[in-house]
Protein backbone atom coordinates (compact mmCIF):
# COMPACT_ATOMS: atom_id res chain seq x y z
CA UNK A 1 0.00 0.00 0.00
CA UNK A 2 2.68 2.51 1.02
CA UNK A 3 4.62 1.38 -1.96
CA UNK A 4 1.91 2.12 -4.49
CA UNK A 5 1.18 5.41 -2.79
CA UNK A 6 4.84 6.27 -3.26
CA UNK A 7 4.67 5.35 -6.90
CA UNK A 8 1.60 7.54 -7.36
CA UNK A 9 3.31 10.44 -5.72
CA UNK A 10 6.41 9.91 -7.82
CA UNK A 11 4.35 9.75 -11.02
CA UNK A 12 2.45 12.84 -10.01
CA UNK A 13 5.62 14.74 -9.26
CA UNK A 14 7.07 13.64 -12.56
CA UNK A 15 3.98 14.81 -14.39
CA UNK A 16 3.96 18.14 -12.63
CA UNK A 17 7.61 18.65 -13.50
CA UNK A 18 6.83 17.78 -17.09
CA UNK A 19 3.86 20.15 -17.23
CA UNK A 20 5.89 22.96 -15.72
CA UNK A 21 8.86 22.49 -18.01
CA UNK A 22 6.56 22.18 -21.03
CA UNK A 23 5.07 25.62 -20.40
CA UNK A 24 7.30 28.20 -22.04
CA UNK A 25 7.59 31.68 -20.57
CA UNK A 26 5.94 33.49 -23.48
CA UNK A 27 3.04 31.21 -24.25
CA UNK A 28 2.38 30.80 -27.96
CA UNK A 29 -1.20 29.93 -28.90
CA UNK A 30 -1.74 26.25 -29.72
CA UNK A 31 -1.67 25.40 -33.45
CA UNK A 32 -5.05 25.56 -35.20
CA UNK A 33 -5.17 21.79 -35.32
CA UNK A 34 -4.43 21.48 -31.61
CA UNK A 35 -7.05 24.18 -30.90
CA UNK A 36 -9.63 22.00 -32.59
CA UNK A 37 -8.61 19.04 -30.46
CA UNK A 38 -8.91 21.18 -27.33
CA UNK A 39 -12.33 22.51 -28.31
CA UNK A 40 -13.49 18.95 -28.96
CA UNK A 41 -12.07 17.80 -25.64
CA UNK A 42 -13.72 20.60 -23.64
CA UNK A 43 -17.14 20.23 -25.26
CA UNK A 44 -17.17 16.44 -25.19
CA UNK A 45 -14.98 15.20 -22.34
CA UNK A 46 -15.22 18.12 -19.92
CA UNK A 47 -18.83 18.23 -21.11
CA UNK A 48 -19.56 14.89 -19.46
CA UNK A 49 -19.50 16.75 -16.14
CA UNK A 50 -19.92 20.41 -17.11
CA UNK A 51 -22.48 19.79 -19.88
CA UNK A 52 -21.80 19.98 -23.60
CA UNK A 53 -23.08 23.55 -23.58
CA UNK A 54 -20.98 24.12 -20.44
CA UNK A 55 -24.12 25.15 -18.57
CA UNK A 56 -23.26 22.89 -15.65
CA UNK A 57 -23.93 19.37 -14.41
CA UNK A 58 -21.97 17.56 -11.77
CA UNK A 59 -19.44 20.34 -12.25
CA UNK A 60 -20.46 24.03 -12.21
CA UNK A 61 -21.31 26.06 -15.32
CA UNK A 62 -18.20 27.30 -17.19
CA UNK A 63 -19.93 30.24 -18.86
CA UNK A 64 -18.41 33.74 -19.12
CA UNK A 65 -20.81 35.32 -16.57
CA UNK A 66 -19.74 32.83 -13.90
CA UNK A 67 -16.03 32.81 -14.64
CA UNK A 68 -15.53 36.56 -15.10
CA UNK A 69 -14.72 37.16 -11.44
CA UNK A 70 -12.33 34.22 -11.04
CA UNK A 71 -8.59 34.79 -11.57
CA UNK A 72 -7.04 33.03 -14.58
CA UNK A 73 -4.21 31.43 -12.61
CA UNK A 74 -6.55 29.68 -10.23
CA UNK A 75 -8.71 28.39 -13.08
CA UNK A 76 -5.62 27.14 -14.91
CA UNK A 77 -4.42 25.45 -11.72
CA UNK A 78 -7.84 23.82 -11.26
CA UNK A 79 -7.78 22.45 -14.80
CA UNK A 80 -4.23 21.12 -14.56
CA UNK A 81 -4.30 19.73 -11.03
CA UNK A 82 -7.98 19.21 -10.28
CA UNK A 83 -9.55 19.93 -6.90
CA UNK A 84 -8.83 17.24 -4.32
CA UNK A 85 -11.93 16.12 -2.43
CA UNK A 86 -14.20 17.02 -5.35
CA UNK A 87 -15.04 15.28 -8.63
CA UNK A 88 -12.80 17.65 -10.60
CA UNK A 89 -9.79 15.65 -11.89
CA UNK A 90 -6.46 17.15 -13.01
CA UNK A 91 -5.82 17.16 -16.77
CA UNK A 92 -2.05 17.74 -16.81
CA UNK A 93 -1.50 14.39 -18.54
CA UNK A 94 -3.37 15.72 -21.54
CA UNK A 95 -2.44 19.40 -21.83
CA UNK A 96 0.24 21.83 -20.74
CA UNK A 97 -0.11 25.12 -18.91
CA UNK A 98 -0.23 27.23 -22.08
CA UNK A 99 -3.06 25.09 -23.43
CA UNK A 100 -4.98 25.30 -20.15
CA UNK A 101 -4.48 29.08 -20.30
CA UNK A 102 -5.84 29.14 -23.85
CA UNK A 103 -8.91 27.18 -22.69
CA UNK A 104 -9.51 29.58 -19.79
CA UNK A 105 -9.27 32.62 -22.10
CA UNK A 106 -11.77 31.03 -24.52
CA UNK A 107 -14.13 30.06 -21.67
CA UNK A 108 -14.14 33.66 -20.46
CA UNK A 109 -15.07 35.06 -23.86
CA UNK A 110 -17.59 32.35 -24.74
CA UNK A 111 -16.27 28.96 -25.80
CA UNK A 112 -16.06 28.08 -29.54
CA UNK A 113 -18.57 25.56 -30.92
CA UNK A 114 -17.65 22.16 -32.30
CA UNK A 115 -16.66 22.24 -35.97
CA UNK B 1 -75.20 22.28 -47.11
CA UNK B 2 -74.45 19.00 -48.87
CA UNK B 3 -72.07 20.89 -51.11
CA UNK B 4 -70.37 22.34 -48.03
CA UNK B 5 -70.14 18.93 -46.42
CA UNK B 6 -68.57 17.59 -49.58
CA UNK B 7 -65.99 20.38 -49.67
CA UNK B 8 -65.15 19.77 -46.03
CA UNK B 9 -64.79 16.07 -46.68
CA UNK B 10 -62.62 16.81 -49.66
CA UNK B 11 -60.35 19.05 -47.60
CA UNK B 12 -60.19 16.43 -44.89
CA UNK B 13 -59.25 13.71 -47.33
CA UNK B 14 -56.56 15.91 -48.83
CA UNK B 15 -55.22 16.72 -45.38
CA UNK B 16 -55.19 13.04 -44.48
CA UNK B 17 -53.38 12.14 -47.67
CA UNK B 18 -50.85 14.87 -46.97
CA UNK B 19 -50.18 13.81 -43.40
CA UNK B 20 -49.93 10.20 -44.55
CA UNK B 21 -47.12 10.94 -46.96
CA UNK B 22 -45.38 13.34 -44.56
CA UNK B 23 -45.11 10.64 -41.92
CA UNK B 24 -43.20 7.85 -43.58
CA UNK B 25 -44.66 4.72 -42.02
CA UNK B 26 -47.77 3.47 -43.77
CA UNK B 27 -47.71 -0.20 -42.79
CA UNK B 28 -48.83 -1.55 -39.47
CA UNK B 29 -45.92 -2.64 -37.31
CA UNK B 30 -45.17 -3.53 -33.70
CA UNK B 31 -42.79 -1.64 -31.43
CA UNK B 32 -41.03 -4.51 -29.61
CA UNK B 33 -37.92 -4.24 -31.80
CA UNK B 34 -37.65 -0.46 -31.85
CA UNK B 35 -35.12 1.76 -30.18
CA UNK B 36 -33.70 5.26 -29.94
CA UNK B 37 -30.14 6.41 -30.60
CA UNK B 38 -29.21 9.81 -29.16
CA UNK B 39 -27.28 12.09 -31.52
CA UNK B 40 -25.74 14.12 -28.78
CA UNK B 41 -24.49 17.25 -30.46
CA UNK B 42 -27.39 17.89 -32.81
CA UNK B 43 -30.39 17.56 -30.50
CA UNK B 44 -31.70 14.73 -32.61
CA UNK B 45 -32.61 11.08 -32.11
CA UNK B 46 -32.65 8.25 -34.61
CA UNK B 47 -35.41 5.67 -34.45
CA UNK B 48 -33.89 2.24 -35.11
CA UNK B 49 -35.08 -1.36 -35.25
CA UNK B 50 -33.12 -4.49 -34.34
CA UNK B 51 -34.94 -7.16 -36.37
CA UNK B 52 -32.97 -6.11 -39.42
CA UNK B 53 -30.56 -3.67 -37.76
CA UNK B 54 -31.58 -0.52 -39.54
CA UNK B 55 -32.36 3.11 -38.95
CA UNK B 56 -35.96 4.08 -39.71
CA UNK B 57 -35.61 7.84 -39.51
CA UNK B 58 -34.90 10.64 -37.11
CA UNK B 59 -36.64 13.24 -34.98
CA UNK B 60 -35.19 16.72 -34.52
CA UNK B 61 -35.53 19.60 -32.11
CA UNK B 62 -34.90 17.92 -28.77
CA UNK B 63 -32.49 20.50 -27.31
CA UNK B 64 -29.29 19.78 -25.37
CA UNK B 65 -28.86 16.02 -25.34
CA UNK B 66 -25.60 15.73 -23.40
CA UNK B 67 -26.27 13.07 -20.77
CA UNK B 68 -29.67 12.36 -22.32
CA UNK B 69 -31.68 9.47 -20.99
CA UNK B 70 -34.71 7.69 -22.46
CA UNK B 71 -37.57 5.81 -20.79
CA UNK B 72 -40.48 4.19 -22.63
CA UNK B 73 -44.26 4.25 -22.24
CA UNK B 74 -45.86 1.03 -21.05
CA UNK B 75 -47.15 0.29 -24.56
CA UNK B 76 -43.68 0.95 -26.02
CA UNK B 77 -45.07 3.41 -28.51
CA UNK B 78 -43.57 6.53 -26.98
CA UNK B 79 -40.06 7.41 -25.90
CA UNK B 80 -39.64 9.98 -23.13
CA UNK B 81 -36.38 11.77 -23.85
CA UNK B 82 -34.83 13.68 -20.94
CA UNK B 83 -32.41 16.40 -22.05
CA UNK B 84 -29.68 18.10 -20.06
CA UNK B 85 -31.43 21.46 -20.52
CA UNK B 86 -34.52 20.21 -18.67
CA UNK B 87 -36.40 19.36 -21.86
CA UNK B 88 -38.77 16.40 -21.61
CA UNK B 89 -39.93 15.24 -25.03
CA UNK B 90 -42.46 12.54 -25.76
CA UNK B 91 -41.54 11.06 -29.13
CA UNK B 92 -43.95 8.87 -31.08
CA UNK B 93 -41.83 5.98 -32.37
CA UNK B 94 -44.37 5.01 -35.03
CA UNK B 95 -45.05 8.37 -36.67
CA UNK B 96 -41.54 9.57 -35.73
CA UNK B 97 -42.85 12.89 -34.50
CA UNK B 98 -42.79 14.86 -31.29
CA UNK B 99 -46.07 14.16 -29.52
CA UNK B 100 -45.41 16.61 -26.65
CA UNK B 101 -42.53 18.62 -25.34
CA UNK B 102 -42.03 20.67 -22.17
CA UNK B 103 -39.11 22.31 -20.41
CA UNK B 104 -39.46 21.00 -16.87
CA UNK B 105 -36.21 22.09 -15.19
CA UNK B 106 -33.03 24.05 -15.71
CA UNK B 107 -30.67 21.05 -15.61
CA UNK B 108 -31.78 17.45 -15.72
CA UNK B 109 -30.10 14.06 -16.05
CA UNK B 110 -32.86 11.55 -16.60
CA UNK B 111 -36.07 9.96 -15.51
CA UNK B 112 -38.18 6.90 -15.18
CA UNK B 113 -41.74 5.59 -15.57
CA UNK B 114 -43.91 4.35 -12.68
CA UNK B 115 -44.94 0.73 -12.18
CA UNK B 116 -48.45 1.39 -13.54
CA UNK B 117 -47.14 3.39 -16.48
CA UNK B 118 -49.14 6.49 -15.58
CA UNK B 119 -46.37 8.70 -14.26
CA UNK B 120 -43.17 9.94 -15.82
CA UNK B 121 -40.72 11.14 -13.18
CA UNK B 122 -37.70 13.34 -13.91
CA UNK B 123 -34.59 13.67 -11.74
CA UNK B 124 -33.06 17.12 -11.72
CA UNK B 125 -29.88 18.93 -10.75
CA UNK B 126 -31.45 22.38 -11.03
CA UNK B 127 -33.76 22.82 -9.22
CA UNK B 128 -32.55 19.79 -7.25
CA UNK B 129 -35.33 17.26 -6.81
CA UNK B 130 -37.78 15.08 -8.70
CA UNK B 131 -40.95 15.96 -10.58
CA UNK B 132 -43.83 13.70 -11.57
CA UNK B 133 -45.83 14.19 -14.75
CA UNK B 134 -48.91 12.59 -16.24
CA UNK B 135 -47.52 10.11 -18.80
CA UNK B 136 -50.17 11.02 -21.40
CA UNK B 137 -50.28 14.80 -21.16
CA UNK B 138 -47.00 15.64 -19.37
CA UNK B 139 -49.03 17.74 -16.95
CA UNK B 140 -47.06 18.37 -13.75
CA UNK B 141 -48.61 16.41 -10.88
CA UNK B 142 -46.11 16.59 -8.06
CA UNK B 143 -42.73 17.82 -7.05
CA UNK B 144 -40.35 16.60 -4.35
CA UNK B 145 -37.63 19.23 -3.88
CA UNK B 146 -34.41 17.67 -2.61
CA UNK B 147 -34.23 20.16 0.24
CA UNK B 148 -32.07 18.29 2.72
CA UNK B 149 -31.53 21.21 5.06
CA UNK B 150 -33.39 24.54 5.18
CA UNK B 151 -32.71 26.34 1.90
CA UNK B 152 -30.23 23.68 0.72
CA UNK B 153 -31.06 21.59 -2.34
CA UNK B 154 -29.17 18.59 -3.61
CA UNK B 155 -28.63 17.30 -7.11
CA UNK B 156 -30.52 14.06 -7.63
CA UNK B 157 -28.91 10.97 -9.19
CA UNK B 158 -29.73 7.32 -9.76
CA UNK B 159 -33.53 7.57 -9.93
CA UNK B 160 -35.15 4.12 -10.24
CA UNK B 161 -38.80 3.12 -10.37
CA UNK B 162 -39.54 0.42 -7.81
CA UNK B 163 -42.71 -1.60 -7.10
CA UNK B 164 -45.58 0.10 -5.30
CA UNK B 165 -45.50 3.33 -7.32
CA UNK B 166 -42.31 4.25 -5.51
CA UNK B 167 -39.12 5.85 -6.76
CA UNK B 168 -35.72 5.46 -5.13
CA UNK B 169 -32.93 7.96 -5.74
CA UNK B 170 -29.78 9.38 -4.23
CA UNK B 171 -28.79 12.92 -3.26
CA UNK B 172 -25.22 13.67 -4.33
CA UNK B 173 -24.87 16.74 -2.11
CA UNK B 174 -26.75 15.38 0.89
CA UNK B 175 -25.24 11.88 1.21
CA UNK B 176 -28.70 10.37 1.40
CA UNK B 177 -31.02 7.92 -0.33
CA UNK B 178 -34.66 8.96 -0.60
CA UNK B 179 -37.68 6.83 -1.44
CA UNK B 180 -40.81 8.66 -2.58
CA UNK B 181 -44.15 6.89 -2.67
CA UNK B 182 -46.33 8.37 -5.42
CA UNK B 183 -49.38 6.12 -4.89
CA UNK B 184 -51.29 9.35 -4.54
CA UNK B 185 -49.36 11.35 -7.14
CA UNK B 186 -50.56 14.66 -5.76
CA UNK B 187 -49.35 13.78 -2.26
CA UNK B 188 -45.92 12.15 -2.39
CA UNK B 189 -44.63 10.58 0.83
CA UNK B 190 -40.85 10.54 1.16
CA UNK B 191 -38.57 8.56 3.49
CA UNK B 192 -34.88 9.44 3.95
CA UNK B 193 -31.92 7.14 4.60
CA UNK B 194 -28.23 7.91 5.12
CA UNK B 195 -26.09 6.85 2.15
CA UNK B 196 -22.38 7.57 2.57
CA UNK B 197 -20.28 10.19 0.84
CA UNK B 198 -21.31 11.59 -2.53
CA UNK B 199 -23.55 8.95 -4.08
CA UNK B 200 -23.05 9.41 -7.85
CA UNK B 201 -25.57 6.98 -9.35
CA UNK B 202 -27.92 4.23 -8.34
CA UNK B 203 -29.69 1.15 -9.56
CA UNK B 204 -32.28 -1.32 -8.43
CA UNK B 205 -31.90 -5.09 -8.80
CA UNK B 206 -34.13 -6.62 -11.52
CA UNK B 207 -36.63 -7.87 -8.89
CA UNK B 208 -37.01 -4.36 -7.50
CA UNK B 209 -35.80 -5.42 -4.05
CA UNK B 210 -32.39 -3.79 -3.50
CA UNK B 211 -31.49 -0.22 -4.30
CA UNK B 212 -27.74 0.37 -4.54
CA UNK B 213 -26.03 3.74 -4.63
CA UNK B 214 -22.41 3.91 -5.77
CA UNK B 215 -20.27 6.30 -3.74
CA UNK B 216 -17.72 8.71 -5.15
CA UNK B 217 -16.51 10.25 -1.87
CA UNK B 218 -15.55 6.91 -0.32
CA UNK B 219 -14.91 3.33 -1.41
CA UNK B 220 -18.12 1.37 -1.12
CA UNK B 221 -21.74 0.99 -2.12
CA UNK B 222 -24.77 1.95 -0.10
CA UNK B 223 -27.48 -0.74 -0.06
CA UNK B 224 -31.16 -0.39 0.87
CA UNK B 225 -33.37 -3.49 1.11
CA UNK B 226 -36.78 -2.25 -0.03
CA UNK B 227 -38.43 -5.33 1.43
CA UNK B 228 -37.10 -4.26 4.83
CA UNK B 229 -36.79 -0.52 4.65
CA UNK B 230 -37.22 -0.34 8.44
CA UNK B 231 -33.75 -1.92 8.73
CA UNK B 232 -32.28 1.15 7.01
CA UNK B 233 -29.40 1.33 4.58
CA UNK B 234 -26.01 -0.33 5.01
CA UNK B 235 -22.65 -0.17 3.35
CA UNK B 236 -21.16 -2.98 1.31
CA UNK B 237 -17.73 -3.46 -0.29
CA UNK B 238 -16.45 -0.64 1.89
CA UNK B 239 -12.78 -0.06 1.53
CA UNK B 240 -12.50 -1.91 -1.79
CA UNK B 241 -9.70 0.48 -2.66
CA UNK B 242 -7.70 -0.91 0.28
CA UNK B 243 -6.73 2.60 1.25
CA UNK B 244 -4.81 3.16 -1.98
CA UNK B 245 -5.24 6.55 -3.54
CA UNK B 246 -7.65 6.34 -6.44
CA UNK B 247 -6.71 7.45 -9.94
CA UNK B 248 -8.17 10.70 -11.23
CA UNK B 249 -11.67 9.97 -12.54
CA UNK B 250 -12.18 11.58 -15.94
CA UNK B 251 -15.73 10.35 -16.28
CA UNK B 252 -18.19 9.16 -13.67
CA UNK B 253 -19.21 5.52 -13.96
CA UNK B 254 -22.86 4.74 -14.62
CA UNK B 255 -24.80 2.19 -12.72
CA UNK B 256 -27.93 2.11 -14.77
CA UNK B 257 -27.06 -0.98 -16.70
CA UNK B 258 -24.85 -2.23 -13.94
CA UNK B 259 -25.78 -5.71 -13.53
CA UNK B 260 -26.59 -8.96 -11.91
CA UNK B 261 -25.29 -12.09 -13.59
CA UNK B 262 -24.66 -15.63 -12.40
CA UNK B 263 -25.83 -14.82 -8.86
CA UNK B 264 -23.41 -11.95 -8.54
CA UNK B 265 -23.43 -8.19 -8.89
CA UNK B 266 -20.85 -6.78 -11.33
CA UNK B 267 -19.92 -3.19 -10.78
CA UNK B 268 -17.37 -0.55 -11.69
CA UNK B 269 -14.65 0.30 -9.17
CA UNK B 270 -14.31 4.08 -8.99
CA UNK B 271 -10.82 5.34 -9.85
CA UNK B 272 -9.46 1.83 -10.43
CA UNK B 273 -8.97 -0.39 -13.45
CA UNK B 274 -11.18 -3.06 -11.99
CA UNK B 275 -14.63 -4.59 -12.10
CA UNK B 276 -15.86 -5.63 -8.65
CA UNK B 277 -17.92 -8.76 -8.14
CA UNK B 278 -20.15 -9.17 -5.09
CA UNK B 279 -22.15 -12.20 -4.01
CA UNK B 280 -25.83 -11.25 -4.07
CA UNK B 281 -26.76 -13.22 -0.93
CA UNK B 282 -24.04 -12.05 1.41
CA UNK B 283 -23.10 -8.86 -0.48
CA UNK B 284 -19.46 -9.77 0.23
CA UNK B 285 -16.75 -9.24 -2.34
CA UNK B 286 -16.38 -12.40 -4.45
CA UNK B 287 -13.73 -11.30 -6.95
CA UNK B 288 -12.21 -8.35 -8.71
CA UNK B 289 -11.28 -8.46 -12.36
CA UNK B 290 -8.48 -6.33 -13.80
CA UNK B 291 -9.60 -4.48 -16.93
CA UNK B 292 -8.16 -2.02 -19.44
CA UNK B 293 -9.27 1.25 -17.88
CA UNK B 294 -11.76 2.76 -15.47
CA UNK B 295 -15.11 1.10 -16.19
CA UNK B 296 -18.08 3.33 -17.06
CA UNK B 297 -20.81 0.81 -17.97
CA UNK B 298 -20.59 -2.75 -16.69
CA UNK B 299 -23.49 -4.54 -18.33
CA UNK B 300 -24.58 -8.16 -18.28
CA UNK B 301 -25.82 -9.81 -21.42
CA UNK B 302 -29.46 -10.70 -20.64
CA UNK B 303 -28.60 -14.39 -20.05
CA UNK B 304 -25.86 -13.39 -17.61
CA UNK B 305 -23.06 -15.44 -19.22
CA UNK B 306 -21.11 -12.35 -20.33
CA UNK B 307 -20.48 -8.92 -18.88
CA UNK B 308 -19.46 -6.12 -21.27
CA UNK B 309 -17.46 -3.13 -20.11
CA UNK B 310 -16.61 0.26 -21.64
CA UNK B 311 -14.19 2.77 -20.19
CA UNK B 312 -13.63 6.38 -19.18
CA UNK B 313 -11.40 8.81 -21.09
CA UNK B 314 -8.59 8.22 -22.10
CA UNK B 315 -9.24 4.47 -22.58
CA UNK B 316 -12.63 5.00 -24.14
CA UNK B 317 -11.95 3.40 -27.49
CA UNK B 318 -11.87 -0.05 -25.84
CA UNK B 319 -14.52 -2.57 -24.94
CA UNK B 320 -13.91 -5.76 -22.99
CA UNK B 321 -16.01 -8.87 -22.51
CA UNK B 322 -15.83 -10.86 -19.29
CA UNK B 323 -16.92 -14.49 -19.04
CA UNK B 324 -18.92 -14.67 -15.82
CA UNK B 325 -18.08 -18.31 -15.11
CA UNK B 326 -14.36 -18.08 -15.76
CA UNK B 327 -14.33 -14.56 -14.30
CA UNK B 328 -11.79 -13.28 -16.77
CA UNK B 329 -11.63 -11.07 -19.85
CA UNK B 330 -12.19 -13.19 -22.97
CA UNK B 331 -12.29 -10.49 -25.64
CA UNK B 332 -10.89 -6.98 -26.11
CA UNK B 333 -11.67 -4.82 -29.13
CA UNK B 334 -12.31 -1.30 -30.35
CA UNK B 335 -15.54 -0.62 -32.27
CA UNK B 336 -14.52 3.03 -32.75
CA UNK B 337 -13.38 6.14 -30.91
CA UNK B 338 -15.06 7.32 -27.70
CA UNK B 339 -17.42 4.41 -27.05
CA UNK B 340 -20.11 5.95 -24.84
CA UNK B 341 -22.79 3.31 -24.44
CA UNK B 342 -23.92 -0.19 -25.26
CA UNK B 343 -27.32 -1.85 -25.36
CA UNK B 344 -28.21 -5.52 -25.76
CA UNK B 345 -31.13 -6.74 -27.82
CA UNK B 346 -33.77 -8.22 -25.50
CA UNK B 347 -32.38 -11.77 -25.62
CA UNK B 348 -28.77 -10.75 -26.03
CA UNK B 349 -27.71 -12.28 -29.35
CA UNK B 350 -26.38 -8.89 -30.37
CA UNK B 351 -25.19 -5.70 -28.78
CA UNK B 352 -25.20 -2.17 -30.19
CA UNK B 353 -22.29 0.13 -29.33
CA UNK B 354 -22.08 3.87 -29.95
CA UNK B 355 -18.76 5.48 -30.93
CA UNK B 356 -19.13 9.22 -30.52
CA UNK B 357 -15.95 10.26 -32.28
CA UNK B 358 -16.26 7.73 -35.10
CA UNK B 359 -19.83 8.82 -35.79
CA UNK B 360 -21.24 5.34 -35.89
CA UNK B 361 -23.16 2.65 -34.10
CA UNK B 362 -21.68 -0.86 -34.38
CA UNK B 363 -23.83 -3.97 -34.10
CA UNK B 364 -21.83 -6.94 -32.79
CA UNK B 365 -22.73 -10.63 -32.58
CA UNK B 366 -22.18 -11.58 -28.92
CA UNK B 367 -21.34 -15.23 -29.69
CA UNK B 368 -18.74 -14.74 -32.43
CA UNK B 369 -17.86 -11.06 -31.72
CA UNK B 370 -18.21 -10.44 -35.49
CA UNK B 371 -19.43 -7.04 -36.60
CA UNK B 372 -22.90 -7.48 -38.09
CA UNK B 373 -23.48 -3.93 -39.18
CA UNK B 374 -22.28 -0.35 -38.88
CA UNK B 375 -24.86 2.42 -38.89
CA UNK B 376 -23.83 6.05 -39.42
CA UNK B 377 -24.86 8.41 -36.60
CA UNK B 378 -23.85 11.94 -35.68
CA UNK B 379 -21.82 11.80 -32.42
CA UNK B 380 -24.04 9.07 -30.94
CA UNK B 381 -24.27 8.57 -27.18
CA UNK B 382 -27.07 6.59 -25.52
CA UNK B 383 -28.83 3.66 -27.20
CA UNK B 384 -32.16 2.58 -25.71
CA UNK B 385 -34.39 -0.31 -26.83
CA UNK B 386 -38.11 -0.50 -26.04
CA UNK B 387 -37.60 -3.75 -24.09
CA UNK B 388 -36.71 -1.42 -21.20
CA UNK B 389 -40.42 -0.61 -20.89
CA UNK B 390 -41.03 -4.06 -19.43
CA UNK B 391 -38.24 -3.97 -16.87
CA UNK B 392 -38.19 -2.66 -13.30
CA UNK B 393 -35.73 0.13 -12.68
CA UNK B 394 -35.15 1.37 -16.23
C1 LIG C 1 -15.58 13.97 -13.62
C2 LIG C 1 -16.22 15.26 -13.64
C3 LIG C 1 -15.49 16.45 -14.23
C4 LIG C 1 -14.83 16.52 -15.43
C5 LIG C 1 -14.71 15.45 -16.50
C6 LIG C 1 -14.31 17.87 -15.53
N1 LIG C 1 -14.67 18.59 -14.43
FE1 LIG C 1 -14.18 20.56 -14.06
N2 LIG C 1 -15.12 20.44 -12.25
C7 LIG C 1 -15.81 19.35 -11.77
C8 LIG C 1 -16.34 19.67 -10.46
C9 LIG C 1 -17.17 18.76 -9.59
C10 LIG C 1 -15.92 20.99 -10.18
C11 LIG C 1 -16.23 21.80 -8.91
C12 LIG C 1 -15.13 21.55 -7.90
C13 LIG C 1 -15.45 22.23 -6.60
O1 LIG C 1 -16.44 21.85 -5.97
O2 LIG C 1 -14.71 23.12 -6.23
C14 LIG C 1 -15.16 21.45 -11.33
C15 LIG C 1 -14.57 22.71 -11.43
C16 LIG C 1 -13.96 23.20 -12.56
C17 LIG C 1 -13.46 24.54 -12.72
C18 LIG C 1 -13.52 25.64 -11.66
C19 LIG C 1 -14.81 26.37 -11.80
C20 LIG C 1 -15.08 27.23 -10.63
O3 LIG C 1 -16.20 27.73 -10.58
O4 LIG C 1 -14.23 27.39 -9.76
C21 LIG C 1 -12.96 24.66 -13.98
C22 LIG C 1 -12.36 25.88 -14.63
C23 LIG C 1 -13.13 23.37 -14.60
N3 LIG C 1 -13.74 22.50 -13.73
C24 LIG C 1 -12.73 23.08 -15.88
C25 LIG C 1 -12.76 21.81 -16.45
C26 LIG C 1 -12.19 21.49 -17.72
C27 LIG C 1 -11.54 22.47 -18.68
C28 LIG C 1 -12.39 20.15 -17.91
C29 LIG C 1 -11.92 19.28 -19.07
C30 LIG C 1 -10.54 19.41 -19.48
C31 LIG C 1 -13.12 19.65 -16.75
N4 LIG C 1 -13.32 20.68 -15.89
C32 LIG C 1 -13.57 18.34 -16.60
C33 LIG C 1 -15.97 18.13 -12.40
C34 LIG C 1 -15.40 17.77 -13.62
Amino acid sequence: MDRSLLIHVAVLLGLTALAVSAAPAAEPAPTPERQQTLVHMVRQDCGSCHGMRLAGGLGPALLPERLAELPDESLVATILNGRPGTAMPGWNRFMDEAEAGWIVARLKEGFPSLQ
Amino acid sequence: MTMRLLTTLGTLAAALALSACASAPTELRGTGDLGVVIERATGRVQIVEHSHDSSLGSVDGLGDLSHAHVAFSRDSRYAYVFGRDGGLTKVDLLTRRIARRIIQAGNSIGGSVSQDGRLVVAQNYEPGGIKAFDADTLELLAEVPAEYAPGKFSRVVGLADVPGQRFAYALFDANEIWVSDLSDPRKPVTTRYPAGKQPYDGLVTPDGRYFLAGLFGEDGISLLDLWHPEAGSRKILSGYGRGEEKLPVFKMPHLRGWSLAAGQAWLPAVGRHEVLVADVRSWQEAARIPVKGQPVFVMARPDGRQVWVNFAFPDNEWVQVIDTVEKRVIHTFSPGKAVLHLEFTPRGEEVWLSSRDSNRVTVVDTASFAVRKELPADAPSGIFFTSRAQRIGF
